[in-house]
């Protein structure tokens, strides 16, 4: 296979909890039933991608004290679904989102490396972070863990479950281990052998300074949101940059941003479409939930077809609950009310533009030649592809795009090893001594 | 030969220490699903099971059996005393989403500082404190699987609601031991509650077992000890407020079927009464052919002593094998036990019916 090319990775990301889907699609089926995770695993698999991906939350997200319900909600939990899944598919990955601050290292570390014995090497953890009070209140634990504390865990989890990786030799017995630390003092031996993979593929999803910092301390792949390419170039030199201080090597951590896609059979037909699943994705009464989340106030006496508000938002508002907050609430109104008088926009079309989350609009060469350009110029090594529908979201990229970034040279013709590492082109952490 | 009064229930474990792939279990699954076996069930500890030995987490293993597998049911180990019971009650009930209905979960506890050491969250506790609070996790799990009604997601595009929250509900739950908000990530699993199994081999178990369990097994050499425990325990399930019904009550047995007569399908008469060997720590121990075993589960069967039988093979796949070709197969013959499965879901199986939310109960009574 010619080299030549930078080539392209590819995750398919299965829906769970998101205001992405369009559930008032006739089209959209259940994200909970096994059908709709074995349809998309499949599709992802026939498409030669690197891994399947599953997000995670681990409480109801609330809005002015009550559950949030204009949204795809509610999922199946991830490690129990890639299991399943690990028994339709052969070689896709099968990456989980899991929680460091709700989750112990000894418990995790085995339901990981079970995953990948039983799909003979194709596990990958996504280790995120978020530690608020109100999802603790479904943990023993509770919301204990401060936000400088976040990724001190998280780091010294990771490691921690390495050490359990490696503890047992490479003939198949299992050496004592001890770990003490800030957060985690234990010992005992580790009940799984070394798995094919020897670790699990780690992800971090997560942008602070400290994110970065963990990333390229302990992670092979980032899942990031900077889906356009200037700000992906931006994401993509510092973080690489910050690899050297670890003694790792560029290639070594694969950065990867969740995009969306529309695809059409002209340029117009795929803005047509586009512009129709933003209606859709932001109905009226989703504009004004988006817009009470950033102001943090209850704004149902407005329009959703008439002006913003003119009232500041409230910045330490606790209006809505279990959703990670991106910036700073004033600076983000102050951007959104500087965006609808520019442009003359109302309260859904400000939402829909400066929300508006599809990455590549247009025909299928169009994409596969912007999803080249952001790999050969270092926005991204790949994407985690974000459907809007589940689960036949991705047929039409697997039928039309992945054959002509194959003709580009850009992405692989067939699977050329068995596990994660390999498709991903990631070297195989050596056994400890 | 008296008729017996209920259905013969029949469960196999299918443990295998240090076995570390799929196919292996997989085997072993759709053998049993071959015998038309109630459910199969796989062993797990938080630790390692022994010096030396490895064995991967039962509830990933079973997760990976159920897409090759169609109607047997799947009963995992998953330990309450060093996990999440919000995790716990996830994890169980996607099991069952992912098998169509076929999931269940043995509760059970660790009880030894070897484990507790594994975590490092708390030291070691006595074995009544842990079965105490594993009776509060089956209790969270259970109202988290109740948290959404069943038919709480509505995708009504008139109003752009996905779910109706009304059928959504907090369990606050507040035990000795720790509290949940809730309400489950997961939306309410296809059997309503996967069943719930605790091996009754210990007095410690029994109050937990009667007051949480769907399924027991219990430890009895003979089937006068078999019934009085059996009785006992559904004594003290109707004291919680059950129908005595509601706990199929199984006979744990392990089974060496190496030696002894005939090969599988022979089936020579074996007149003497067949008692299980005790064994200290473990299941009663039945070695011979497995003829004298049919004889066995029909003797007790037909004294009325236990609903079925939970049988651990000492050699997988040459006992599972034996298991059903010259054991179940004679007990079909005698139309003891069925041949086909009657449903879809490890409740069919057992007979069981599907529990209404206890949050939908509520509201309509309030209403
Ligand atoms: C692309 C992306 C995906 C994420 N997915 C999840 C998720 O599935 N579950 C979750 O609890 N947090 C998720 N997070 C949140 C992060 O784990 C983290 O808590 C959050 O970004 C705050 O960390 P930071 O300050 O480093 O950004 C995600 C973050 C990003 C950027």
């Amino acid at each position: 296979m010619s080299r030549q090319h930078k080539q392209i990775h590819l995750a398919a990301h299965f829906p769970g909890v998101n205001n992405t889907t369009v559930w008032t699609d006739p089209r959209s089926r259940s994200q909970i039933d096994f059908d709709s995770f074995e349809h998309l695993a499949r599709t992802a698999e026939r498409g030669l991608f690197d891994f399947f991906f599953l997000a995670e939350g681990l409480r109801l997200r609330e809005h002015n004290g009550r559950i949030h319900d204009l949204d795809v909600v509610g999922r199946p939990e991830s490690i129990t679904v890639l299991n399943a899944l690990a028994a339709v598919t052969e070689r896709l990955g099968l990456a989980a989102t899991v929680n460091a601050t709700f989750n112990e290292p000894y418990e995790l570390a085995r339901r990981l490396a079970s995953l990948d014995h039983l799909s003979g090497g194709r596990a990958a953890w996504n280790v995120v972070t978020s530690s608020d009070a109100f999802t603790g209140e479904n943990f023993r634990r509770g919301g204990f863990l401060d936000r400088a504390d976040r990724y001190t865990r998280a780091a010294e989890f990771v490691a921690t479950a390495r050490e359990l990786w490696d503890s047992w030799t490479p003939d198949g017995t299992p050496r004592p281990f001890a770990h003490t630390g800030r957060h985690f003092t234990i010992d005992g031996e580790f009940g799984v052998p070394r798995s094919p993979q020897g670790h699990p593929v780690v992800i971090q999803a997560g942008d602070s300074d400290e994110g970065r910092e963990f990333a390229a301390s302990a992670a092979d792949i980032i899942f990031t949101r900077h889906g356009s390419l200037e700000a992906g170039r931006t994401f993509y030199a510092d973080v690489k940059r910050r690899l050297a201080r670890y003694g790792r090597a560029p290639e070594e951590l694969k950065i990867m941003p969740g995009v969306t896609l529309v695809l059409g059979d002209t340029a117009a037909d795929a803005q047509e479409k586009a512009a129709e699943i933003r209606l859709q994705q932001v109905s009226p009464q989703t504009a004004l939930l988006t817009l009470e989340q950033i102001w943090g106030v209850d704004l149902s006496g407005y329009d959703p077809d008439g002006p913003l508000p003119d009232i500041d938002p409230d910045p330490d508002s606790q209006l809505t609950q279990g959703r990670v907050r991106h910036g700073d609430p004033l600076a983000v109104a102050a951007k959104w009310r500087a965006l609808s008088e520019e442009k003359g926009l109302s309260i859904r079309q400000t939402v829909i533009e400066a929300n508006g989350r599809q990455s590549f609009i247009g025909t299928p060469e169009a994409v596969a030649a912007q999803m080249a350009e952001f790999v050969a110029t270092d926005a991204a090594d790949g994407f985690i592809l974000v459907p809007h529908l589940t689960p036949g979201g991705l047929d039409d990229f697997v039928g039309r795009v992945v054959p002509l970034l194959q003709e580009r040279g850009v992405f692989r013709t067939a699977y050329t090893g068995t596990t994660l590492r390999d498709h991903l082109g990631l070297p195989y952490p050596g056994e400890r001594g | 030969m008296a008729v017996p009064t209920g259905t013969l229930h029949l469960a196999a474990a299918i443990d295998g220490d240090g076995r570390y792939q799929a196919p292996y279990y997989v085997e072993l699954a759709r053998l049993a699903e071959e015998g038309t076996l109630d459910f199969i069930t796989l062993d797990d500890t938080f630790g390692p099971p022994g010096p030396g030995r490895g064995r991967l987490d039962a509830l990933a293993v079973l997760a990976r059996v159920a897409p090759a597998t169609g109607r047997i049911g799947l009963v995992p180990t998953v330990t309450t005393t060093h996990t999440e019971p919000f995790h716990v009650s996830s994890a169980v009930a996607t099991l069952d989403w992912v098998s169509r209905g076929r999931a269940g979960w043995r509760v059970e506890v660790s009880a030894t500082e070897a484990e507790a050491r594994l975590v490092g969250r708390r030291p070691a506790a006595p074995a009544g404190e842990l079965w105490a609070e594993a009776g509060e996790v089956a209790d969270v799990v259970a109202r988290l699987w109740d948290s959404w009604e069943d038919d709480a997601e509505i995708r009504d595009t008139a109003t752009g609601r996905f779910i109706d929250r009304d059928k959504l509900h907090y369990v606050d739950f507040e035990g000795a031991h720790f509290s949940v908000r809730g309400p489950a990530i997961v939306p309410r699993p296809p059997q309503g509650h996967p069943v719930v199994a605790v091996a009754a081999t210990d007095p410690v178990t029994w109050q937990t077992a009667a007051r949480h369990a769907d399924v027991v097994y219990l430890r009895a050499t003979s089937p006068e000890e078999a019934g009085r425990i059996r009785d006992e325990l559904k004594r003290r399930a109707v004291a919680h407020g059950r129908e005595p019904g509601s706990l199929t009550v199984l006979a744990a047995l392990a089974v060496d079927l190496a030696d002894g007569e005939g090969a599988p399908g022979t089936a020579p008469a074996v007149n003497a009464p067949v008692t299980p060997a005790d064994t200290p720590g473990g299941p009663p121990l039945y070695r011979g052919g497995p003829a004298g075993l049919a004889e066995l589960i029909t003797g007790w069967h037909t004294a009325d002593a236990v609903d079925g039988f939970h049988i651990t093979p000492v050699a997988p796949r040459h006992d599972l094998e034996r298991f059903v070709n010259g054991t179940v197969a004679p007990l079909q013959h005698r139309g003891l036990f069925r041949t086909c499965y009657p449903g879809a879901t490890l409740r069919d199986h057992l007979g069981l019916s599907r529990p209404a939310s206890r949050y939908a109960l509520e509201r309509e009574a309030a209403r």
